[in-house]
């Protein structure tokens, strides 16, 4: 079997992200629908072009990079918001249709439509007898 | 919350094949450290410059239309709502670590601002205030003059 990197980027330009920036898990639903798989994913701060999602093998990574704070602003008051990207790992099975995954990002919430119908790999093993 | 243990427990026990298996265990322990510890929901920062303080909040997956923002006196209060999915037939949650409800934050400006001057944006699911100071709060420059 032929391992399958797919890279499902729904960015234009490819991020040159460090990944060495501190990270935090978004809160997470999922929805089992009869044909879907919806994942919901909390990410304020991250559009389309910030958000990277990699299924590769079976390991689904959902990654949002985040501005720096913004200079403008030179008085601190406040600060209770944590500053950092997101990154989140999701094991997925074969029963998803890795060509079909869509994604959209909306108010900073990120959607994942995973649709099952992914050819569940059954192997037939032969049994034969000894001559 | 006894009601989120209560539902992660009937989770744990749903015999649906659950092809979506995650490293639960370090996600809950990332997902610890995002909650805001220190109590008041959405966290919120304040920042100001010479002319303005900016609040800002993080509420994804509410637009415009679905925040009220009023101000009285000092005071500012933030109330917005978020609901879960409706979902149809034969439809369920197997994960729902999310928000849902109403909410309100209050915060108290440590001076006073110009209410008709106040504008609000939403930017990624980031609410943006700025209040702009009131003219009595803004440093005045006192001249000088010789006798």
């Amino acid at each position: 079997m032929a391992e399958t990197v797919k890279d499902i980027k729904i960015t234009g330009e490819g991020n040159d992200q460090g990944k060495k920036r501190k990270t935090y898990a978004p809160a997470v639903d999922i929805i089992e629908t009869k044909n879907n798989i919806l994942l919901i994913a909390d990410m304020p701060g991250v559009d389309e072009k910030s958000v990277d999602i990699t299924l590769e093998k079976n390991l689904l990574t959902v990654y949002g990079m985040i501005a720096p704070a913004i200079p403008d602003y030179s008085g601190t008051v406040t600060d209770e918001r944590s500053a950092g990207d997101y990154q989140r790992v999701f094991r997925v099975s074969d029963e998803i249709d890795r060509e079909n995954i869509k994604a959209t990002v909306k108010d900073g919430v990120l959607r994942l439509v995973l649709p099952r119908g992914g050819n569940v790999m059954t192997k037939k093993i032969e049994v034969t007898g000894e001559a | 919350m006894l009601l989120k243990e209560l539902e992660r427990e009937l989770e744990k026990w749903s015999s649906f094949p659950d092809p979506f298996r995650e490293f639960s265990l370090i996600n809950h322990g990332l997902l610890r450290t995002l909650r805001p510890i220190r109590g008041e929901f959405p966290p919120v920062d304040i920042s100001k410059d010479e002319e303005k303080y900016v609040v800002s909040a993080e509420i994804p997956g509410v637009g415009p239309e679905g925040v009220d923002i009023s101000l009285k006196g000092k005071t500012l209060t933030v109330r917005f709502e978020r609901r879960p999915e409706e979902l149809g037939e034969g439809e369920y949650y197997t994960k729902k670590e999310r928000w849902y409800g109403d909410f309100n934050r209050v915060i108290d400006l440590p001076c006073a601002v110009e209410a008709d001057k106040v504008k609000a944006r939403f930017n990624k699911g980031i609410l943006h205030i700025e209040l702009p100071f009131a003219e009595s709060e803004k440093p005045k420059k006192i001249s000088v003059q010789t006798e």
